[in-house]
């Protein structure tokens, strides 16, 4: 244990952790995106889709969270697994990404950013919880990986990832072309996105896109919202005085008493 | 993403299990109104993250218009279904008249104790006139209203503080009428929706009168 300041994760309390664990008590549960989000290439750049919905077991924990998240001004990621892991370690990322393009003076590259992200997870052995999509578009054109949490990446003209994959990858096996128009590959991604949304239970509400080109990105944040909710039959605002009130007890907790003036002469 | 390895078979002993239990999801719930009852549940049938069928309804008109929602493992709550429609039947050809709703309530407890042991994995809800919950393993008791099933956590203090009215200072509880159970119901089921993920596709809801049964679907979010 020091405590100078270090980076890296704390362990402090694993040991006792792992005693507790043996005496019955369960260690506390993290949010999960039961997830579903993909990736094509087109013509001239990058697709990049996910929904927005987050669980905790059988809970949605939140109905509209961002899953596309910045790496660089030419690169973003989508992020499944533990929703902590994929913050953290894409913000982890993006930081060091761009400390090496202020040493450098360069555009940042899609495959430094992938063999960043996969030597952190693999050196992690699969503890962090991050599956990654990510695409971006540098001097050497369009670029899009999967990463795994164990650290093994592929590089593949269209991908998916998460709870919902099998259902989106149906989508892209069915309809993906080479050399896709900008719109038509919206369309794909947004297709295969709903069909996570509709057809796993893991994933759900809107869709979010983003656009990656050569020298801008355009963030299309709730693309479709095929889920909204319906008006509600009833009002459920209680009236005044709905709570009753069981006791009331009213106590000064300052005594303000003048005394002497405080001495400041000295 | 790992290749199968061959040594994995002699690291430990391969334990055989009889398992034939799921858990396939789903809500229902059940209000006794003045003169009317209504019992619903979802249509969603699930398993883990997979939608099996986005209609398969989960609560039964039974032969002497006692309606009977059951959720749980679907297969079991269909088969109850199916012995206790059976039942029913022999009572009328014994006895020359329909099972009471009380008496339906009190066979379905033994038929569960029946199987203590190799219990039907169905949490049941029966209502006519009144409304009757259960456990698996045929525990039950006289309700107003009653929610079970995958969003029962979500659903049955919804109800308890708008039908029951509870812990609510100068609230009369002034008999519900029809169309105000079934805005509740609905309003039960699409916020069950939002928050549980296996609850959604449809509301089925059978609406128990002196005249008969009527039974309706509603759509609910399918994501």
């Amino acid at each position: 244990m020091s405590s100078k300041l270090a980076g890296g994760f704390s362990f402090d309390n694993h040991v006792r952790n792992a005693a507790l664990q043996q005496k019955g008590l369960t260690l506390p549960k993290a949010v999960k995106t039961g997830t579903t989000i993909a990736g094509v290439i087109f013509k001239d750049g990058i697709v990049l889709g996910a929904d927005t919905r987050a669980t905790e077991g059988p809970i949605v924990a939140d109905k509209n969270c961002e899953k596309i998240h910045y790496l660089a001004p030419n690169m973003y990621c989508c992020g499944a697994g533990t929703a902590a892991d994929t913050e953290f370690t894409t913000a982890l990322i993006a930081s060091q990404l761009e400390l090496h393009r202020l040493t450098t003076g360069r555009e940042s590259r899609a495959v430094t950013a992938m063999t960043m992200l996969k030597q952190m997870l693999f050196k992690y052995q699969g503890h962090i919880g991050a599956a990654l999509v990510l695409g971006g578009y540098d001097c050497t054109g369009p670029q899009l990986f999967t990463i795994y949490p164990h650290g093994s990446t592929d590089k593949l003209p269209y991908v998916t990832m998460g709870s919902g994959s099998l259902a989106a990858m149906a989508v892209f096996e069915a309809g993906w072309k080479r050399d896709m128009e900008r719109q038509e590959a919206i369309d794909l991604v947004r297709a295969a996105i709903e069909s996570g949304i509709f057809n796993d239970l893991g994933s759900g509400s809107n869709v979010d896109i983003c656009v990656i080109e050569k020298g801008k990105h355009e963030m299309l944040r709730n693309y479709a919202r095929p889920n909204e909710r319906g008006q509600k039959e009833r009002s459920y605002r209680f009236a005044r005085g709905t709570t009753d009130v069981l006791q009331t007890s009213v106590r000064s907790l300052v005594t303000v008493v003048e005394g002497d003036q405080m001495d400041t002469s000295s | 993403m790992e290749y199968a390895t061959q040594h994995r078979a002699t690291e430990q002993a391969i334990q055989h299990r009889f398992d034939p239990y799921a858990d396939n999801g789903g809500t229902i719930l059940a209000i006794a109104g003045e003169d009317f009852c209504v019992v619903a549940g979802d249509t969603r049938q699930s398993e883990g993250y997979s939608i099996n069928s986005r209609y398969a309804p989960k609560v039964f008109k039974m032969k002497n218009n006692v309606v009977l929602a059951n959720s749980g493992f679907h297969a079991d709550g269909v088969t109850l279904t199916k012995r206790l429609n059976q039942r029913i039947e022999w009572y009328r050809h014994a006895h020359e008249k329909d099972m009471s709703a009380p008496a339906f309530a009190q066979m379905l407890a033994t038929t569960l104790y029946g199987r203590r042991f190799f219990p039907y994995y169905s949490f049941c809800i029966v209502g006519r006139g009144m409304v009757y919950g259960y456990d698996p393993v045929g525990s039950y008791e006289r309700y107003q209203c009653r929610a079970a099933g995958s969003a029962q956590n979500l659903v049955q203090p919804f109800l308890d503080s708008q039908i029951t009215l509870n812990g609510q200072k100068d609230a009369q509880p002034t008999p519900l009428s029809l169309a105000d159970v079934l805005c509740i119901v609905k309003d039960a089921f699409t916020s069950a929706t939002e928050r549980d993920i296996y609850t959604g596709d449809y509301i089925e809801l059978h609406i128990i009168t002196r005249e008969g049964v009527e039974t309706q679907l509603h759509p609910l979010k399918k994501d």
